[in-house]
């Protein structure tokens, strides 16, 4: 004990353990995790230790072991900087030359004309599986993500529920060809439906917008999840309207045109399917390419950055973001359309609430707020979980928790996503200097935006 | 004090018309807190007036019932540009709601904050260009498929805001991010921006804080400039009382909400009421 | 009316179930109240519980301990503790490896949501993964008498057991918040976390103790969910959801609230099954959110943190 000014004091021992073993423990646990999720097995109900059993059997414990040991001696010389300085110095150079090279516009160009090509071309020559892939998992997702994007990266709203829309869409196809146990008004063709699912999706994301859109952000996310959730529930249980669970009750027709002496009737096969479908995302992308740099795009940039200010200035900051909502939407349903006439089956399992986590992942992951982070990324992460379950590498079932993991790990060490806006970027940097806000999250510190 | 009917004009010894702005028996509280205690204020169309008193005063609290972020429980706020007079402020006695912030705007208000609030991550050409456009009405359709009408009205914003940058001298730095801008270039982009939506009265929250003394003289000069070269009405929150001097015809003095004194500069210094608000009398 | 009938078989059940939300809410709430983030993955958490509180049970069994008698007490005991304790685990795991570096980062909250998000997703599907995707009972730990009736409601062993442990740890958390250095150090940093930690709260050990506490409620939820209903590893998702209404109602950031509004939210769901088919029970809780978000954001007892009203 010491003594100041003649009053005792207890001087505390720190009891901080040693970080360098709190993260050979965060190692271990990292590898034991790993481990865990890429074991093959599959837990049951009987026996639930099964798969930690069969994750961790005599060789693999040591080899898990091992691993965590080797991983944290490389980490903590990286970290004292014998290692790091060496490989920094000799990255840096490349790194300098990359972004000297991707910053040209010119490249960037080239880039997208390669991709496009590749697009038209390639699919030819991948096998009937991989074609099905492209068509009934890429093409969808990437749709159904750069509709999102419009929500989630440039009005800055959180939207759990979005795949929602996607249902209402496909079941107004089902209901406009007649594949619903309800007779419709008027059948139509499904090239008539689109601007139809468009009209309606408009419609239904305006009437969930309108009393919710005001709620702060993290709000907004659970009410736009309860949507999904209660039209879900219906879609269920209205079984003379949907057909309940087991959905339509006739195949939904195919795509077909009788126009103008072009004759042409879309089947089972994947690659004319694969065409209408990016020709649809080209549609798509200029358009919104367009809207992202007109008053629209910049006043949502506006209201993201700083909704006081945004509405000071004479921006009405709900109606834009109501605007994004439909909009976000209407792509949606355009995408349901597509997604139903190509299926034929649809039922409610089709569009669980899970779906619209994931879509939601494939924006953030490619980088929100980018059209070409958000095609690469949902393109990515839709393609290669396929190709992994083709390979075994990876159980269908066990997709959603390495998503999980992937958006975690993402927002951990590279929150702008794959490939961010430049303003994205600037925005994140900002905000953890602290300026700014980076998105329309937040309470508006002095009140009300209106 | 009852709620005043729009054929009546508010007496004012210089101007027979209706004065561009009149606000009365305004009262806001928080709570137990009062901010604004019947304030009375009225802005003659042309004029330039200071709103000055101690930090707390309930200064920016007035901006904010102005721009409709906040709802006084008492009073009423009338604006009159172009011969229509609009409540900022409506509603029966019990439930009173102010116009939100953006159509307070589209009326002919404009503001810059105390603590700078430009969209950071934008260009200084940007900041100024969103403001810009709110006054057209291009809307996601004519942006998507680039209509002619879309397209002239960009133009046309854009015309406007070069000019508005040629107005505060910030061309040079028109594709600097916000951010990167000095302190008081920002301040000015901040009145740029504001003056892109060609408001009738123009309030600006302490514009002078945190410059230095040459920044200090050339908004002076700014100020100035909008009033007689744009004709705008400046209404001003102020603490640098050489500014307020140089540029306000008439000044108001706040404290603890309420309107303690009122009158030209030098007559108000001179207040001994203005005095005590800041300095304490000489016995406590 | 649909209420009328059966209002009090309706009520023991929907009072029970409230209890189980309002455990599951006080998470929510106390996260919210530190760190103004909803924690999506609480609900993982409550699962983590259920799963826990499971195996325990299923190693007494096996070990030999006999549901009956005082060995029932304390199977019931070591369910509820295990499953409390793993739920505080992943808690404190989650705030230190998903949302510790966001908050030295200074992320955008946005960002702590997507965390959140992602967090759940793979917790939930890494369950599934590990534990089988069926939805498992937990072994009979005593005979679920009836012990008495109200007004012609029957209440039961389990009920009684669900209630009676609910009030006990929502009591315990009450004297821990209003009475204790910890609860002053979580109400403070509740306020204004800046001028806590002038004050010398170690803003970082507050926090880490609030989710392990709500970590802790949250687990014990899980078992005596699972007790009354089963465990599966999607047993958070609903639940979660509804619990979060539940602590919006009785105002976000009020501990008392959440325990007001989850069992609130627990008896008019279960009275609106007597007027709506089962099939639509779900939907309660988001038109309660809805009208609540709408017309009385702050909820019922405000905003505050551990003070009533």
């Amino acid at each position: 004990m010491s003594h100041v000014g003649g009053l005792p004091i207890r001087v505390r021992r720190s009891r901080k353990v040693d970080p360098r073993l709190v993260r050979l423990f965060g190692w271990l646990v990292l590898g034991a995790l790993l481990r865990l999720m890429t074991v093959t097995a599959e837990g049951t109900s009987t026996d639930h230790l099964l798969v930690i059993d069969a994750a961790f059997k005599s060789t693999a414990l040591i080899g898990w072991l091992v691993a965590g040991l080797v991983v944290w001696v490389l980490t903590e010389l990286w970290h004292a900087r014998k290692v790091g300085a060496l490989v920094t110095a000799r990255t840096t150079g490349v790194r300098q030359q990359w972004h000297a090279v991707a910053g040209r516009a010119l490249s960037r160009r080239a880039a997208l004309l390669a991709v496009v090509v590749a697009a038209i071309v390639l699919p030819q020559f991948l096998s009937e599986f991989y074609q099905r892939v492209l068509v009934d998992q890429v093409a969808v997702f990437v749709l159904l993500a750069v509709g999102l994007n419009v929500v989630v990266g440039w009005a800055g709203l959180l939207d759990l529920g979005y795949v929602a829309f996607f249902a209402i869409g496909a079941y107004t196809c089902a209901y406009f060809t007649g594949a619903l146990p309800v007779t419709p008004l008027f059948t139509l063709n499904p090239f008539v439906v689109l601007p139809v699912a468009v009209v309606v999706c408009l419609v239904a994301g305006l009437l969930l917008g309108a009393p919710t859109l005001r709620l702060r952000g993290d709000y907004l996310a659970i009410v736009t999840l309860g949507f999904h959730e209660i039209v879900q529930l219906f879609l269920v249980n209205k079984n003379n309207w949907t057909g309940g669970n087991q959905g339509v009750s006739r195949p939904v027709p195919h795509f077909t045109i009788n126009l103008l002496g072009i004759h042409y009737k879309w089947t089972l096969a994947s690659l004319p399917y694969w065409f209408l479908f990016i020709g649809m995302l080209a549609i798509v992308v200029i358009l919104f390419s367009r809207l992202e740099h007109s008053k629209v795009g910049r006043s949502w940039t506006a209201v993201r950055e700083d909704e006081v200010a945004a509405a000071a200035n004479g921006v009405p900051t709900v109606k834009y973001k109501l605007m994004a909502f439909a909009i976000g939407a209407s792509t949606s349903g355009l995408a349901g359309v597509l997604y139903a006439s190509r299926l034929g089956y649809i039922n409610p399992a089709s569009f669980p609430v899970v779906l619209s986590i994931s879509v939601l992942s494939y924006v953030i992951f490619g980088g929100m707020g980018s059209i070409i982070g958000v095609i690469a990324g949902s393109a990515l992460l839709t393609f290669l979980p396929a190709v992994f379950q083709e390979q075994n590498i990876v159980r269908q079932e066990d997709i959603p928790m390495w998503i999980g993991a992937i958006l975690v790990t993402m927002m951990l060490f590279r929150p702008q996503g794959l490939i961010p806006s430049r303003r994205r970027k600037r925005e994140l940097r900002l905000a953890s200097e602290g300026v700014a806000d980076a998105d329309a999250m937040s309470e508006a510190p002095e009140g009300r935006t209106g | 004090m009852s709620a005043p009917t729009t054929a009546t004009p508010v007496p004012q010894p210089a101007a027979p018309a209706k004065p561009l702005l009149a606000v009365r028996d305004v009262t806001l509280r928080f709570g137990g807190l009062t901010s604004l205690d019947h304030v009375d204020l009225t802005v003659d169309r042309g004029a330039i007036l200071a709103v000055i008193g101690p930090n707390g005063a309930g200064k920016t609290s007035l901006f904010n019932c102005l721009t409709g972020v906040y709802t006084p429980q008492l009073g009423t706020i009338e604006f009159t540009a172009d011969g229509t007079t609009t409540q900022l402020v409506t509603g029966s006695a019990r439930r009173r709601r102010s116009r939100k912030p953006h159509v307070v705007n589209r009326i002919g208000v404009a503001r810059t904050f105390q603590n700078i609030r430009l969209f950071a991550a934008l260009s200084a050409f940007d900041n100024v260009k969103i403001a810009a456009e709110t006054r057209h009405r291009t809307g996601p359709v004519g942006a998507m498929l680039g209509l002619p009408n879309a397209r002239a009205n960009d133009a046309k914003t854009d015309a406007l805001t070069e000019e508005l940058l040629d107005f505060v001298a910030l061309r040079s730095v028109a594709d600097e991010v916000a951010s990167s801008l000095s302190y008081g270039v920002q301040r000015r982009l901040e009145i740029a921006r504001a003056l892109a939506t060609s408001p009738s009265l123009l309030l600006l929250d302490e514009p002078a804080a945190g410059t230095n003394p040459t920044e200090k003289r050339e908004l002076e000069r700014l100020i100035r400039r909008i009033n007689t070269e744009r004709g705008v009405t400046v209404l001003l929150i102020e603490h640098d009382m050489r500014l307020v001097m140089s540029v306000a015809d008439e000044v108001t003095v706040l404290n603890f909400g309420k309107v303690i004194a009122r009158g030209r500069p030098a007559q108000v210094q001179r207040d001994p009421a203005v005095v005590e608000a800041y300095l304490g009398t000489a016995d406590e | 009316m649909c209420l009328s009938q059966h209002f009090w078989q309706f009520l023991v059940p929907g009072i029970t179930l409230g209890c189980l939300y309002a455990l599951i809410a006080i998470g929510y709430t106390l996260v919210y109240g530190v760190l103004q983030l909803i924690n999506f993955a609480h609900s993982e958490i409550f699962m983590t519980g259920g799963f826990a509180g499971l195996f325990m049970v299923q190693a007494l069994t096996n070990v030999g301990v006999v549901p009956s008698g005082a060995q029932s007490w304390l199977i019931m005991f070591a369910g509820i503790s295990c499953g409390a304790l793993f739920g505080g685990i992943v808690a404190f795991l989650l705030e230190r490896v998903a949302y510790r570096p966001l908050r030295r980062r200074n992320a955008p909250r946005l960002i702590y949501l997507i965390t959140a998000i992602g967090a759940s997703l793979f917790l939930f599907n890494l369950a599934g993964k590990l534990f089988g995707r069926d939805k498992v009972n937990i072994p009979a730990i005593y005979t679920n008498g009836v012990v008495f009736t109200v007004f012609g409601a029957q209440v039961r062993v389990q009920q009684l057991i669900i209630v009676c442990t609910a009030v006990f740890m929502m009591l315990m958390l009450d004297l821990l918040v209003n009475r204790t250095k910890l609860g002053s150090g979580i109400r403070a940093v509740a306020q204004d976390s800046q001028t806590a930690s002038l004050m010398g709260v170690n803003i970082n050990r507050v926090i880490s103790q609030t989710f392990v506490i709500g970590g802790v409620l949250g687990g014990a939820a899980g078992f005596l969910f699972g007790t009354y209903l089963n465990v599966h590893y999607q047993m958070g998702f609903l639940p979660g959801i509804k619990a979060f209404a539940a602590a919006v109602l009785g105002g976000i950031g009020n501990i008392r609230g959440a325990m007001i509004g989850g069992l609130l939210l627990g008896i008019v769901e279960s009275l609106s099954q007597s007027c709506m088919s089962s099939q639509w029970i779900d939907v309660v809780a988001f038109v309660v959110l809805i009208l609540v978000l709408m017309f009385r954001p702050t909820g019922i007892l405000g905003q505050r943190l551990g003070r009533a009203a």
